[in-house]
């Protein structure tokens, strides 16, 4: 790096109260917190752990939360890829526009997007008719809380993968395509193999972020125990009933999990890193 | 469109699905928003947003949001500084963790702030003991908004210093500048663009924000409701119409800020052609 030339005149006393503050305010916000989560959890002993992470509607609420994760997961992955194919590969009006479309979500607040929901499968939408006809549950349902978990997580996979397909170019499928690849094996071959850590890490934050999304879901769930609860509802009921142990408890799964997500993001930085 | 015929294939496929995807996620969806607060007349729709409880929840929403963007700003400046700037121990754990807020289910960082700053919690029994409420309070908001702010403005700001080029900073050094003046003047107006879209970025996602904060507000009518709280409790009571009435003017305001911020991009960014 550049340092021989820059810190020449660089005060020691500065660099080290910056550095000071920095770590003062990670502590604080960041790792207090962290260490406070375990801690509460393990309060009452490891039985009373073992015990809220093994109760019967834990487990339910973890069963759907995996559910909706990995439909949210896997319809989001295709939809980025095919968006990203689609902005990057061709020229065509309205590029931006798309662009910035596939980023709506990011703008809106996790209740507003559980409340459009409510509005268009819920009483008094245009659809109530056809839904109640054919007997069709959505909102406070299992369907609204995937509907509603996809939409928050809609642009992750997309946001990562762009911007590496752009800087990517259009040659090298150009070429393969010229001699007679199909688009399959094009994107096989010649995409994936210079994208794929940044598709991995893709689709592993907008993973974490559909296990732990609680506004949206909050509002299309309708609170049902055992039914309509995922990890993150399931931890507010534990946590609202005084259950303080087990809200924790609970919540150090997904902890586990949050932490999981930032080791995985730092190794996949360091691979694109040393491939370029 | 270009009459040239595309070489790659797959534009229809991809471009069909991905149009039909998005209509059936978003645009739909949102527009259901918008037809039913058509349907309300503006009357209705007035009295709904101007109403006193609604309009504190706003500010509340609003004013919290921007403070803790404003922290995140001083802070995020400086833990970029010091990551891009410095070396010492534990710094790759240091830049690794400021994700945390990211990663970290926003109900989860809910109840452990809560816990931390009630008045018998780690933090919160020193701060009570000064007399400092640092939970069911405004500045209980604030702290949660700046929790899960944190990323937004170091993440924007630290390619942007690492890609700066050392040469100005040293000629400025040479010709007898201070530190301070020179990054006044030579960094700042640098890193002042990524600066503001990460505040920008910050303080929208503050304004929207529901679980970190739900917890640990208190959600006193008058006193610490915000926004999004009270379009909840408008559905709680099926209410549709008032939570439509106050999610519109949110969505707006969000829209408006972001609006805002790419609009004064692009005339720096213009400018600087110049």
């Amino acid at each position: 790096m550049k340092k021989t030339s820059m810190n020449r005149s660089e005060n020691k006393f500065l660099k080290y109260g910056l550095i000071g503050i920095s770590i003062f305010f990670l502590i604080l916000m960041l790792i207090i917190p962290l260490i406070s989560i375990i801690s509460e959890a393990l309060a009452k002993g490891f039985g009373v752990y073992i015990k809220a992470i093994s109760d019967g509607y834990t487990l339910k609420a973890m069963n759907l939360t995996l559910i909706a994760t990995l439909i949210a997961t896997i319809m989001n992955t295709i939809f980025g890829i095919c968006v990203a194919w689609t902005i990057t590969k061709f020229k065509f009006r309205g590029k931006n526009l798309l662009g910035t479309l596939i980023d709506l979500p990011f703008a809106i607040s996790p209740v507003i997007a559980g409340l459009i929901f409510v509005l268009t499968f819920g009483k008094g939408s245009f659809l109530e008719n056809i839904l109640v006809q054919n007997n069709i549950k959505i909102v406070f349902a299992i369907p609204g809380i995937i509907l509603a978990t996809i939409f928050v997580t809609f642009p992750f996979v997309a946001r990562e993968i762009i911007p590496l397909m752009n800087a990517q170019g259009t040659d090298e499928e150009e070429a393969a395509a010229m001699m007679g690849a199909n688009g399959f094996n094009i994107f096989r071959k010649i995409t994936l193999p210079n994208i794929k850590w940044g598709l991995i890490y893709g689709v592993i934050l907008c993973a974490a972020r559909a296990m732990g999304e609680f506004g949206a879901v909050s509002v299309v769930s309708g609170h049902i125990r055992g039914k309509t609860n995922t990890l993150p509802l399931h931890i507010e009921i534990l946590y609202n009933e005084y259950q303080f142990s087990a809200a924790f408890a609970v919540a150090s799964i997904l902890v586990i999990i949050a932490v999981i997500v930032l080791i995985l993001r730092n190794i996949v930085e360091w691979k694109t890193k040393k491939e370029v | 469109m270009s009459k040239t015929k595309r070489v790659i294939p797959g534009f229809r496929l991809t471009m069909g699905f991905s149009l039909v995807y998005l209509s059936l996620i978003v645009l739909i969806p949102l527009s259901a928003l918008v037809i039913k607060s058509g349907g309300m007349g503006l009357d209705k729709f007035l009295s709904i947003v101007l109403n006193a409880r609604t309009l504190h929840g706003y500010l509340v929403s609003f004013g919290a949001a921007f403070i803790a963007a404003i922290i995140n700003s001083i802070f995020g400046v400086i833990l970029a500084w010091v990551l891009v700037r410095y070396d010492f121990p534990f710094k790759r754990f240091i830049d690794g963790i400021i994700d945390l807020p990211f990663a970290l289910p926003t109900a989860v960082a809910g109840i452990s702030l809560t816990t931390l700053y009630s008045e018998n919690g780690w933090i919160g029994k020193i701060l009570y003991s000064f007399g400092i409420k640092s939970s069911f309070s405004i500045l209980g908001i604030v702290i949660a908004l700046t929790f899960i702010g944190i990323p937004f403005v170091v993440r924007t700001i630290q390619p942007v210093l690492e890609d700066l080029d050392g040469q100005y900073e040293e000629a400025a050094a040479m010709l007898g500048a201070s530190r301070l003046r020179t990054f006044c003047k030579v960094i700042f107006p640098e890193i002042s663009a990524p600066l503001l879209t990460g505040f920008g970025l910050a303080f929208a996602r503050g304004v929207g924000e529901y679980g970190s904060v739900v917890f640990i507000a208190g959600n006193l009518p008058m006193k610490t409701e915000i926004a999004p709280l009270l379009i909840m409790s408008r559905l709680e009571q099926y209410d549709y119409s008032g939570a439509t009435a106050i999610a519109l003017v949110m969505l707006g305001a969000s829209f408006l800020i972001l609006f805002v911020i790419n609009g004064i991009q692009l005339y720096n960014s213009k400018l600087k052609q110049i």
